[in-house]
């Protein structure tokens, strides 16, 4: 239905994009034990480094091979070899990420060789996993790198083994936060299935206090649980971006899998609960017959707020695409929508024309709309064009509780539906106020 | 300016920086040319500091030639205030693609340069390089000329690639774009005997807001702030002041010693934390300027100011006498807030001697006395240990150890640059004493610390064994 266009600007003003090598900074803090490294100049790690901080206000790790003039000039192999060196001295990680940057992608440095070469000089790294992604920051979007580093992991970790009847792979994109982990980890769970989530930021970003707290992740998906994927028995992808792993898990080791683009709204949460009661042979459990019924009546009570209202959406595609939907079949007009990267989405969104661009778009666009959906650089086009704005995606630096907020299920969408009619009431009120 | 590797020494051997005043060829004392450690370094890199020197300046564009990690994944996210435009807060770059990385950026870097100007009509434009651009070997200094010459706004390159080094090297490559294309190009309106340069103060959290009426007050005028809610014109007029004061940082040092070798300018070396530091910088500007009526005013404003601020302090005083504090930031600030804090009352019981100057850890360690522990290095690992070793009370730090801190359990105040409160000056020393009170007698410890019921293992007792 869409086109999909892309900015004629020479410049971007106020980009609404992240880099690659961000995101897959953020798959890989799903994994327990993890050190991500970034092969690039200190910037790269300290400014990723201070996003994720602000954003999930917890401390993130995440190193640096620290590449300077010099060392760009003569290749970085001795950086990756005493940046992986000093991390295992020094933080001892059980597993290490390592990804490309802009520098290191433009000097062409041969990574897989540099990896094979470091491993014939240092044995003791033996049992130390390291996970390579190439993630130039001259390429595609967080959603992309993050799906690289998904990708990545599941090529190179999962062992084959005996099916386990019970256990199911559950790949989630960029899009969930650590809530939404959480909430589609206790519906896998809820159907008698053993979920092995990757990456599960449920695990190392929720915001929990550890007894001693370390310098890697603190929890997330466990080495043994990716080397176990190999035996599940089918692959549940959540997110379109997550198509690409679960189709190598497919190769790999036979794996049926399913795409489920999003988890917001009735029907994407019926689909999914139908999906799990067709692999486990389970019926629906009560909790989520009752939810549906709570999510139908809350349908009824706040859709007097969402009819013929138009929303300006500036995310990631995969976040975009199940929030368009879900509000499209709220009443609701999709009035403008920006977006970072490519995406087989884009096409099927439900407006005419879908634009590759920054947030100086999104605010040429968005005049005329009533409800801005952005990160929180939204908060100064709220103010301009006096249009409430509503914050998801990534940054989110002022608001609270980012890691804990859930969006997806009955449930999700049920807080979805009544923090999105809120804001529609209280605009509301504020107008009747005015008369 | 190009930024060759001559350059790059100079400004990393810059001679009226302390660091670089060892005897021996091989001085320890080396932090401006130690190379980042793979594996271990945690700062920021040149561009992150040539644009934490420039960005502050609020009615200019600046346009961040690199691909989208640069500027996506920081843009609008200082902590300086404008109290006029807000195109500081913009966030311009190239967004370089694959395309411009092979077959170059400079075509698409002068496009944006015109974008830029036409869309949001700047005071100026400050381009700044990045470690890709540096690398393919886009001329920015080429590019900016062009660029200048034909939009008629000042198009400054800032040769800023990440990888020539640290954070600090950047903010003084970020000076030298100044000294080389900004300060010197217009001629203020009028003159007087007391003008000076703030050179290094940033405005973070408005604390600029906390010193200017002060300024005012006795009678001082602040020509150019350096950068802190500046407008791109006044920093052109830096070079008519009498005085250049640099704040709490030697970061822009190149800056002062520069205007002084060109225009006669000399400087001298300030903090706003703390009474005696805010006292102790007010005597000295009016020293320098030499003038009796103005040092007669400045001590009339310090009996008043000192006066009005032991009677405010003194509830917070009461409370905050005896705590022990670990304190961990960098350069300046590692004693300046030492003696902030003694102010109040409080125990510094160890703090970080990282970015220090020899002369700074002299100051430091007249002021912690014996028992003091200087920290040379601090990961969060150390910090935990010497705050146990030392039954400190709280962590006073940066942005980057607040998890450190409240993941173990302990009270933290942010004291760098990503702090909401401003601390400077005298007003700033009541907000500093009521965040460090609340820090400290907050009811929320208790029950963080508290184990849940059913983990309290009840020791069996002796009878009944």
């Amino acid at each position: 239905m869409a086109t999909v266009q892309t900015t004629k600007k020479s410049v971007a003003v106020n980009p609404l994009k992240q880099s690659q090598p961000l995101g897959a900074a953020l798959a890989f803090l799903g994994l327990k034990g993890m050190m991500p490294l970034f092969h690039g100049s200190q910037g790269c790690t300290a400014f990723a480094k201070v996003m994720l901080v602000r954003h999930y206000r917890e401390a993130i790790p995440l190193s640096t091979t620290a590449m300077t003039e010099v060392s760009t000039i003569l290749g970085g192999e001795d950086n990756v070899e005493q940046a992986i060196l000093t991390l295992m001295e020094k933080s001892k990680p059980e597993i290490i990420g390592l990804c490309t940057t802009g520098l290191t992608e433009t000097r062409g440095d041969d990574m897989q060789g540099i990896l094979r070469s470091i491993r014939k000089r240092h044995p003791e790294l033996f049992d130390v996993p390291i996970v390579f992604v190439s993630t130039p920051d001259f390429r595609g979007a967080l959603q992309d790198g993050f799906a690289a580093a998904v990708e990545s992991m599941v090529s190179e970790l999962p062992q084959p083994g005996e099916i386990r009847l019970n256990q199911v792979n559950i790949l989630a994109s960029s899009a969930f936060t650590p809530g939404d982990v959480q909430e589609i980890k206790d519906i896998v769970q809820s159907f008698g299935l053993k979920p092995i989530v990757v990456p599960d930021l449920s695990a190392s970003l929720d915001g929990h206090l550890d007894d001693s707290p370390g310098t890697v992740t603190a929890g997330g998906t466990t080495l043994a649980e990716l080397r176990e994927m190999g035996c599940s028995i089918f692959t549940l992808a959540v997110g379109e971006s997550m198509r690409k792993a679960a189709e190598i898990l497919e190769q790999r080791f036979n794996i049926p899998y399913e795409v489920f683009p999003h988890l917001t709204g009735l029907n994407a949460v019926d689909e999914f609960l139908q999906g799990l009661a067709d692999i486990s042979g389970a019926e629906v459990p009560e909790t989520y017959r009752r939810q549906r019924r709570q999510l139908q009546d809350t349908i009824l009570d706040t859709h007097f707020f969402f009819g013929r209202k138009r929303i300006a959406l500036a995310l990631e595609p995969d976040l975009l695409s199940g929030v368009a939907h879900c509000l499209q079949l709220m009443g609701c007009e999709i009035h403008t929508a920006v977006t970072t990267t490519r995406s087989p989405l884009l096409e099927a969104l439900p407006l005419e024309t879908v634009l590759i661009g920054d947030l100086a778009d999104f605010e040429q666009q968005a005049v005329g709309a009533d409800l801005l959906i952005t990160n929180s650089h939204g908060a100064a086009i709220s103010r301009r064009l006096h249009i409430p704005l509503y914050r998801m995606g990534f940054p989110i630096f002022d608001r609270l509780g980012n890691g804990q907020a859930t969006k997806v299920g009955y449930r999700g969408t049920m807080q979805l539906l009544f923090d999105i009619g809120n804001l529609f009431l209280e605009e509301e009120e504020s107008h009747a106020q005015q008369r | 300016m190009r930024m060759t590797q001559g350059k790059i020494n100079e400004l990393l051997s810059e001679s009226a920086c302390e660091h670089n005043h060892k005897k021996e060829a091989k001085g320890k004392n080396k932090s401006c040319t130690q190379q980042a450690q793979p594996g271990a370094a945690q700062g920021g890199c040149a561009f992150d500091g040539a644009m934490i020197a420039l960005v502050p300046i609020t009615d200019a564009a600046h346009l961040v030639h690199g691909p989208i990690a640069c500027a996506g994944n920081s843009w609008g996210g200082r902590g300086s205030l404008s109290s006029g435009s807000k195109l500081y807060k913009m966030g311009f770059t190239t967004d370089l693609n694959e395309n411009d990385v092979i077959f170059g950026g400079e075509k698409r870097l002068f496009k944006a340069i015109l974008e830029v100007q036409k869309e949001y009509n700047p005071a100026a434009v400050f381009v700044y390089s990045t470690c890709v651009t540096a690398l393919i070997g886009d001329d920015l200094d080429a590019v900016c000329q062009k660029a200048a010459e034909k939009t008629g706004t000042p198009v400054i390159p800032v040769n800023s690639p990440g990888f020539i080094g640290s954070k600090n090297l950047g903010n003084r490559v970020g000076g030298e774009s100044l000294m080389e294309y900004v300060v010197g190009t217009a001629e203020p309106e009028y003159t007087t005997p007391y003008d000076i340069n703030l050179i290094g103060e940033y405005n973070i959290a408005g604390e600029l807001w906390n010193v200017l009426p002060i300024f005012e007050k006795v009678g001082i005028r602040v020509l150019a702030k350096i950068t802190g809610d500046a407008q791109y014109q006044e920093v052109c007029h830096a070079h008519r002041a009498k005085l250049n004061v640099m704040i709490c940082s030697k970061a822009l040092i190149n800056m002062a010693r520069k205007m002084e070798e060109r225009y006669g300018i000399p400087y001298v070396e300030e903090s706003f934390y703390g009474v005696d530091d805010m006292n102790r910088c007010l005597r000295n500007i009016a020293a320098k300027i030499g003038d009796a009526q103005l040092q007669a005013r400045v001590e009339a404003v310090i009996a008043e100011e000192t006066e009005e601020l032991d009677r405010q302090l003194a509830p917070y005083r009461a409370r905050l006498k005896g705590k022990r504090v670990v304190l961990y930031t960098g350069g300046v600030k590692s004693w300046s807030i030492i003696s902030a804090a003694k102010d109040l009352g409080m125990e510094v019981v160890a703090t970080s001697t990282k970015k220090s100057t020899e002369e700074d850890k002299a100051r430091i360690r007249d002021l912690l006395g014996q028992d003091g522990i200087m920290l040379e290095k601090g990961n969060a690992q150390e910090l935990l240990r010497v705050i146990a070793q030392t039954k400190a009370d709280m962590l006073i730090a940066g942005g980057r150890n607040q998890y450190t801190a409240l993941k173990a359990r302990i009270p933290f105040l942010d004291i760098n640059q990503e702090r909401h409160h401003p601390y400077a000056g005298y007003s700033g020393m009541v907000e500093m004493a009521r965040e460090l009170e609340e820090a400290l007698y907050s009811p929320i410890w208790q029950q963080v610390r508290q184990p849940a019921p059913w983990d309290i293992v009840c020791e069996p007792s002796a009878e009944l064994e």
